[in-house]
């Protein structure tokens, strides 16, 4: 309870934004998930946005492949530099803020604790995105920083760290503000996540942008950082989410804390240790230790594995009618797969066929939109409800969502996936296929995948309009509520008075 | 209470471990890392690339050429010729020697085995060593990259995915400076059905005033710009084309060892 006061304390100034401040003891989900709804609102709006910015984008470098002369006299659409704009758009705009929302709600919800100070998340969730358009406009005039996933020039990544630092603190701080003691294990993932970031951000930033370290030192710590976010930190959030939502839907108790746990280290033990390729002309050792670190997933896999399965075994059915629980459910088996994937092209046999391939970046959208954003889709559906209080204006598009996502990301992995073997192996044998052909030969695949991205985007455009329906009917809403302000001025005599028999009315 | 802040100092541990591995031991191991000697020689590599090339660097990033472009060849071992170069006084035990070994392909310990014996018949032999591996077959370089071809380059652009050809060597295979241009302007005037998109944004095009530039590119038909007009590159484009010929990974070092062929025959 110490620290209840001593963080409740620092945020009282602060605190009166908060509709509700109900003494402790009677706090009400709901009046926890109303506390988070500007937040997230303005977290998950932007998110959404970028999310079809990002699915346009990355649709026109993919038919750049089959004509390569679209669009070849702007440079900003160059592909080579629409395709890190595509992939920072999806993971920067839409996976990290679409993470830190959940997170946030998340650990409010398990920490029986609102949100106190709204105005600083508020504030951070806008920064966030304006550092992502300045981060993403730089890439397209060629301030790249040339580090994949770590392209945001400055202007970009400032903004973006100090948006992460207040967003996690925020979290943090009602995590540690929490009104029970034993752990969920939900909260050790989140935590680690909300911590890890910051960490391997300014990492990187700092030795490969700030003051630059020397040769090949600098792709050993990207490799590193982008490991770190595109596995590690997905991973953590995206498993923290999974283990809070698919017990609550199947109704049965996550099978068990203790294999959670067990998932958790091993995972972080392991998977941070992974990224250093095959073959890098760098100490033989470094690549080496992430081959063996990437067998040693296969400890935390099993573990993610058996927690799922005794968890929903037999629940599939009666739960498959929940739209958060298709996502969520798909989402593990796409993080899965993939983990399966990282596994494979860690294995100097298969490695050889799938290294400088189309093979990786099938792993990689596998792991993003496949496992993190499919999660994130189904928390997206069950908390903004709460969260404002309002129905989506079109909730059976979240199924249809649900269907064009999978096929999109079905139709874009798997071929990639096959078409880079096919490409590894066609590089493999200089004698009989020349380079020429090994290009050829990915055409069919590329085709069918560019379907997969439009599928994909059409996805994401019925998400969008969800969330910005909600939006705006939550904008209505609180404009109606001014309407009967003003003209009832003698009923009501404050804004929070209003605010607050609103909800009344509301629930 | 006490559980948890167990669960995250361990975490914390945990985590900050690859940290140390990965960020810290790169650091320490690699960022002080110096140019070493040519095999066999007393010069020092790399030398560091000219200024403009090192501009092109910069281009070369902008424009993300890594997104399809990787810069490390692979090497999958070394073959070793014994290659004869005097049958000395004894020639006759020499061609005795020689009739009973296997001369070319062997490993390294084979071949300082038949050099050995050579010598003992009174012969003098050398061994040859070439790369073996898919990479070095495609005639993508000499041997593996090595952590000294990238010293002196930031950003250091590896990349990930071979859309293209692997670059590393480029400048050795692809020498000529009208090339590079005529390739970024219009990839299709020299490779037939290239899938590369053209950079037709680094050059200009103008109108001819009086007397053409120098620096025109010389298209062929298909390719030209209307009558009256030419194609310039633009200080960008030139950049980087003596970036790309300045990706020249050509020389034997102590950890890539491999003999310089007398005649290099290029494409
Ligand atoms: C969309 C993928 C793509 C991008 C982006 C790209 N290239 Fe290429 N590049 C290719 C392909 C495919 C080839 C093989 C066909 C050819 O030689 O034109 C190639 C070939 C080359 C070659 C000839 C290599 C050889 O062995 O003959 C050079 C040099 C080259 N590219 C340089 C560049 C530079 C410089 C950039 C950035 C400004 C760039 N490329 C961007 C796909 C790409």
């Amino acid at each position: 309870m110490s620290t209840n006061a001593k963080f409740g304390g620092a945020s009282v100034p602060a605190s009166r934004l908060v509709s509700s401040l109900a003494p402790p003891g009677e706090i009400s989900s709901t009046d926890i998930d109303r506390s988070c709804c500007i937040p997230l609102l303005a977290l998950f709006g932007g998110a959404a946005l970028w999310l079809v910015v990002g699915s346009v984008l990355a649709l026109i470098a993919s038919i750049k492949f089959h004509a390569p002369d679209f669009l070849a006299n702007c440079a900003c659409l160059t592909y080579g530099r629409l395709q890190p704009v595509a992939d920072d758009a999806l993971l920067y705009g839409f996976c990290l803020p679409a993470g830190l929302g959940v997170a946030l709600w998340l650990l409010a919800r398990l920490s029986g604790t609102p949100l106190r100070g709204a105005i600083v998340p508020i504030v951070a969730a806008n920064l966030w995105h304006l550092g992502v358009f300045v981060g993403l406009a730089g890439i397209l005039i060629g301030d790249s920083s040339g580090f994949a996933w770590l392209e945001f020039p400055r202007g970009g990544s400032v903004p973006i760290f100090f948006a992460y630092l207040l967003l996690a603190l925020w979290s943090i701080m009602i995590f540690a503000g929490r009104r029970g003691r034993t752990l969920y294990p939900s909260q050790w993932f989140l935590v680690a996540a909300l911590f890890w970031f910051p960490w391997i951000y300014s990492s990187a930033n700092l030795f490969l942008l700030t003051s630059p370290v020397r040769g090949v030192a600098q792709a050993v710590i990207g490799w590193w950082f982008a490991n770190n976010l595109l596995v590690v930190w997905t991973g953590l959030v995206g498993l923290g989410a999974a283990f809070y939502f698919l017990p609550k839907i199947t109704g049965r108790p996550l099978q068990s804390h203790y294999l959670a746990l067990f998932a958790f280290w091993t995972f972080i033990l392991f998977a941070t240790w992974c990224g250093i390729p095959p073959g890098a002309p760098v100490p033989a050792w470094m690549p080496t230790l992430s081959a063996v670190a990437a067998a040693w997933l296969l400890v935390p896999w099993l573990a993610v594995f058996l927690v799922v399965w005794q968890t929903v075994h037999g629940s599939v059915r009666s739960s498959w009618n929940n739209t958060t629980f298709c996502f969520v459910g798909s989402g593990i088996d796409a993080f899965l797969l993939s983990g399966l994937m990282l596994m494979a092209m860690a294995c100097p046999q298969i490695s050889r066929f799938t290294n400088f391939t189309w093979f990786g970046s099938a792993e990689t959208q596998l792991r993003l939109y496949g496992f993190f954003a499919m999660t994130m889709f189904g928390a997206v559906y069950y908390i903004l409800p709460r969260a404002v209080g309002l129905e989506f204006p079109f909730p059976k598009l979240a199924r249809v969502h649900f269907w064009l996502s999978l096929a999109g990301i079905a139709l874009l992995v798997v071929p990639l996936a096959i078409g880079g073997i096919v490409q590894g192996w066609k590089l493999q044998h200089p004698d009989i296929v020349a380079f020429a052909d090994t290009t050829k030969a990915m055409l069919p695949f590329l085709r069918v995948s560019t379907t997969g991205l439009l599928l994909m985007l059409l996805g994401n455009l019925l998400f969008f309009a969800n969330v910005m329906g909600l939006t705006l009917r939550w904008k209505i809403a609180l404009l109606k509520q001014f309407i009967a302000f003003v003209k009832s001025p003698l009923e009501t005599t404050s804004a929070s008075a209003s605010l607050r028999r609103d909800k009344e009315v509301r629930a | 209470m006490k559980n948890g802040f167990l669960v995250f100092l361990v975490s914390l541990v945990v985590l900050g471990g690859s940290w140390c591995g990965f960020v810290l031991a790169p650091v320490l191991q690699l960022g002080g890392q110096k140019q070493t000697t040519i095999l066999n020689s007393s010069d020092l590599y790399p030398v560091g690339r000219p200024g403009m090339a090192n501009q092109g660097l910069q281009v070369y990033r902008a424009n993300g050429c890594a997104a399809c472009h990787t810069e490390q060849v692979q090497q999958d071992g070394v073959a070793c010729d014994v290659v004869l170069t005097s049958a000395g006084k004894t020639p006759l035990a020499v061609t005795n020697a020689i009739s009973s070994l296997k001369l070319t392909g062997l490993d390294k310990g084979t071949a300082d085995a038949a050099v050995d014996k050579i010598n003992a018949a009174g012969g003098k032999a050398e061994i040859h060593i070439t790369a073996t591996g898919p990479d070095i077959s495609r005639g993508w370089g000499l041997r593996h990259s090595v952590a000294e071809d990238f010293l002196y380059d930031d950003p250091v652009q590896l990349g990930s995915v071979r859309i293209g050809p692997d670059l590393a060597d480029v400048g050795t295979r692809r020498p000529d400076a009208n090339w590079q241009l005529l390739h970024l302007y219009a990839p299709q005037s020299v490779v037939n059905g290239s899938a590369m998109p053209p950079f037709r944004y680094l050059f200009r095009v103008q109108k001819i005033g009086g007397e053409p530039s120098p620096d025109a590119l010389n298209l062929p038909k298909a390719f030209t710009p209307p009558a009256g007009y030419e194609v310039v590159p633009t200080a960008q484009a030139e950049e980087l084309a003596a970036y790309l010929l300045s990706l020249q990974a050509d020389v034997p070092l102590h950890d890539a060892p491999f003999t310089q062929p007398l005649a290099v025959s290029k494409p």
